[in-house]
């Protein structure tokens, strides 16, 4: 076990895809000599050279082009897109070339490329530095979404991912690039597809991601004070989905919160009601809760970010109502 | 390579047997440089504040004030539409945005200026200065400028706008850095400006890095104005340092847009004299040397040295508007300091408008 930060784990797993295979390239803006705006990449551009460790234009719809038409001749790219704010200036290749380019030929040709991007606030960045883009890509068949919540996914999810051979968009937050945790020595590329369960418990199941995970297990903490027993689930990738994990946890609890660091209409929490609803209906005691967003969007000021993301508190809110009826 | 370019404005002048900064006054002159010196004591005082972690994010124009109050001294200020990037603080500041309401940007107080502090600091947008709001993804404004120089074009020639009304604006300038030209949204917003000839200015500021990235790694021009010719665009290249040398080429595009003569591409070739933001460590990317030999080209020193050659300025007179402008940063930041945070239910608006 070694404790890394899930800035150094996103880190190692580049280095261990490079290293392992020259066909893996790794490309976007400032991620080569300064080593990433976020720090998060350094040493990569002095150990594997600036052929394959590559700091591009800012010319994102281009790049990411760039990296379909090297995946498909069997190169492995890795494109860095700054800030997830940034993924629909690349949207069109995202959505309508990457996404389909394996269904539209037939099968012929398969897309091994990774897009990485930092997501999420809670870091005074404002309107457009803060979003989280799983919503507008979980609509799109054909693209793997992954949403590592701490450093020993943030390590092996990426590896996964760059394994896969088909499109994934790698979501890290930019909130947890600090936060700390172990990661097993030989731990390798993680298959995509498996929930985790990152607490049991019995009377309610919270799912959440990331950033407002996080904030869930900080509640579940504090109920537990009270003898509320909060299992909670961090999805980690959010395509494909791993059904079986939720509805086997709401069997054993019959009481569902879904916590979203995004707004209300379309977001994936809906996705996970819709599930429960079809498939775990009678599991359930109580009507579901979604907290999230709502129809605000991130803001640079303090109290209003604040206000905008799930806090614990009306996370805390959520679980007594759903506990309470 | 560049074969294409405009020689006859590669000297940094329009025309050049005349020199329209020569008629500017000594008033105007001081005032010009004023503005220079007022937005770097505003700019220093953010790098401060930062370090004493009271607020989160800054973002500098030091070292490009030049071109910035050039255009704002040849535009039609308050009328005519600025559509600015993040690091256009001086021009902001020539157009009627205060010391105080870039301090309550930083501080993401109350009422702030911009956005209600939505947006982070220097993204810059004033309705009253038609200054039209500043998006974060980069040159993203150059299309949205292009839209309303075409819609001035638009009103002009249905006689929705008498093209003599100075009420009403008659172009619109835009600027962002050379790095941000590598975006399709420039080369697409470049291409409408040169099809539809509409009176449109693009200022680039060319600091020679995007981020962490130089130049050569951007493009293989060796100059962004280079680029304008594909698009039927004229192209100048301008000594970004000489303020005097960019109201040259900034006065002949404004007065050709007026004309209706068309778009202008100015390169103002510069250097920021900070890291990117203060997020950047810039010693990761660039050697200390480099940045010191461009110290010496700063142009508020610059600017200070040619006016006080022409007997215009002296020493004592700087030491005034040193004193002056310490004052006004004071007042600004204890003003930001002292007013409240917007409460945090006021969060869930403006995202839609009231009803028709
Ligand atoms: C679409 C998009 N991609 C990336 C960024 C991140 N970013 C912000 S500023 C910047 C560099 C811009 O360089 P340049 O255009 O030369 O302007 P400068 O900052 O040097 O004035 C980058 C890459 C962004 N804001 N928008
Ligand atoms: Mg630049």
């Amino acid at each position: 076990m070694t404790v890394l930060t899930y800035r150094e784990a996103v880190r190692n797993a580049l280095a261990d895809e490079l290293r392992s295979d020259p066909k893996v390239i790794f490309f976007g803006e400032d991620v080569a000599v300064a080593g990433g705006v976020f720090k998060v990449t350094p040493g990569l551009y002095e150990e594997f050279g600036g052929e394959r460790v590559r700091d591009t234009p800012i010319s994102e719809e281009a790049f990411v082009g760039m990296a379909l038409g090297a995946a498909i001749t069997g190169l492995r790219p890795i494109v860095e897109l700054m800030f997830a704010d940034f993924i629909p200036v690349a949207m069109d290749q995202i959505v309508n070339q990457i996404a389909k380019y394996r269904y539209m030929s037939g099968g012929q040709f398969v897309v091994p490329l990774t897009i990485r991007s930092a997501q999420g606030g809670g870091v005074g960045f404002g309107t457009q530095h803060s979003q989280t883009a799983e919503n507008w890509l979980m609509n799109t068949p054909g693209l793997k979404v992954v949403v590592p919540g701490n450093p020993a996914d943030a390590y092996g999810l990426l590896r996964g991912a760059i394994r896969e051979n088909n499109p994934v968009v790698v979501l890290e937050h930019k909130g947890l690039y600090n936060m700390k945790g172990e990661v097993p020595d030989d731990l390798g590329p993680l298959p995509l597809g498996k929930a985790r369960v990152v607490r049991e418990g019995s009377d309610l199941t919270i799912v959440a991601t990331q950033l407002v995970c996080q904030h869930s297990l900080k509640v579940a903490e504090e109920l537990a004070a009270e003898g509320i027993s909060v299992e909670i689930i961090d999805l980690r990738t959010m395509v494909p989905l791993d059904s079986e994990t939720l509805l086997s946890s709401i069997a054993k609890t019959g009481r569902l919160v879904v916590v979203e660091e995004a707004p209300h209409a379309s977001g994936w929490g809906g996705d996970i009601v819709s599930l429960a609803a079809d498939q775990g209906i009678f599991y359930l005691d109580a009507p579901v809760k979604r907290v999230n967003m709502g129809n605000v969007m991130f803001a640079y000021s303090e109290p209003l970010e604040k206000l905008a993301i799930p806090s614990p508190e009306r996370i805390k809110a959520a679980v007594r109502e759903v506990l309470a009826t | 390579m560049a074969k294409n370019t405009t020689d006859k404005v590669r000297n940094g002048r329009a025309t050049p047997t005349s020199r329209p900064s020569d008629s500017l006054t000594k008033d105007t002159l001081l005032e010009m440089y004023w503005k220079m010196l007022l937005s770097r004591r505003v700019d220093e005082r953010a790098w401060m504040i930062h370090r004493q972690g009271k607020i989160v994010f800054h973002i500098s124009a030091i070292g490009q004030e030049a071109i910035q109050v050039a255009a704002a001294y040849t535009i039609h200020l308050g009328v005519d539409y600025i559509v600015p990037y993040y690091r256009d603080l001086a021009l902001v500041l020539c157009a009627g945005v205060t010391p105080e309401d870039f301090m309550i940007s930083l501080y993401g107080k109350e009422g702030e200026l911009s956005s209600l502090a939505r947006q982070m600091p220097s993204h810059f947008g004033a309705k009253p200065f038609n200054i039209v709001s500043t998006s974060a993804p980069v040159a993203t404004q150059v299309v949205h400028a292009a839209g309303m120089a075409f819609a001035i074009k638009y009103r002009i020639q249905n006689e929705l706008q008498d093209p003599n009304d100075r009420t009403q604006p008659r172009l619109a300038v835009t600027s962002l850095g050379e790095g941000s030209t590598s975006q399709g949204e420039w080369h697409e917003a470049m291409n409408w400006a040169g099809v539809h000839q509409l009176p449109f200015i693009c200022i680039v500021q060319n600091n020679h890095y995007a981020i962490s990235v130089p130049v050569d790694k951007q493009m293989a021009v060796p100059n962004v104005a280079d680029r304008a010719a594909a698009y039927g665009v004229e192209g100048i290249i301008v000594d970004g340092n000489d303020v005097l040398a960019c109201y040259d080429v900034m006065h002949y595009a404004v007065q050709k847009a007026y004309r209706g003569d068309g778009p202008t591409l100015i390169e103002a070739k510069t250097y920021r004299m900070t890291p990117h933001s203060s997020d950047d460590d810039d010693r990761t990317y660039r050697e200390r040397s480099e940045v010191d030999a461009w110290r010496d080209k700063d142009p508020l020193l610059r600017l200070a040295n040619h006016l006080k050659a022409q007997g215009l300025l002296t020493d004592a007179v700087i030491e005034g508007y040193d004193k002056r402008a310490r004052k006004i940063v004071d007042e600004a930041q204890r003003a930001a300091e002292e007013r409240p945070y917007p409460p945090g239910e006021s969060a869930i608006a403006p995202v839609y408008a009231e009803a028709n």
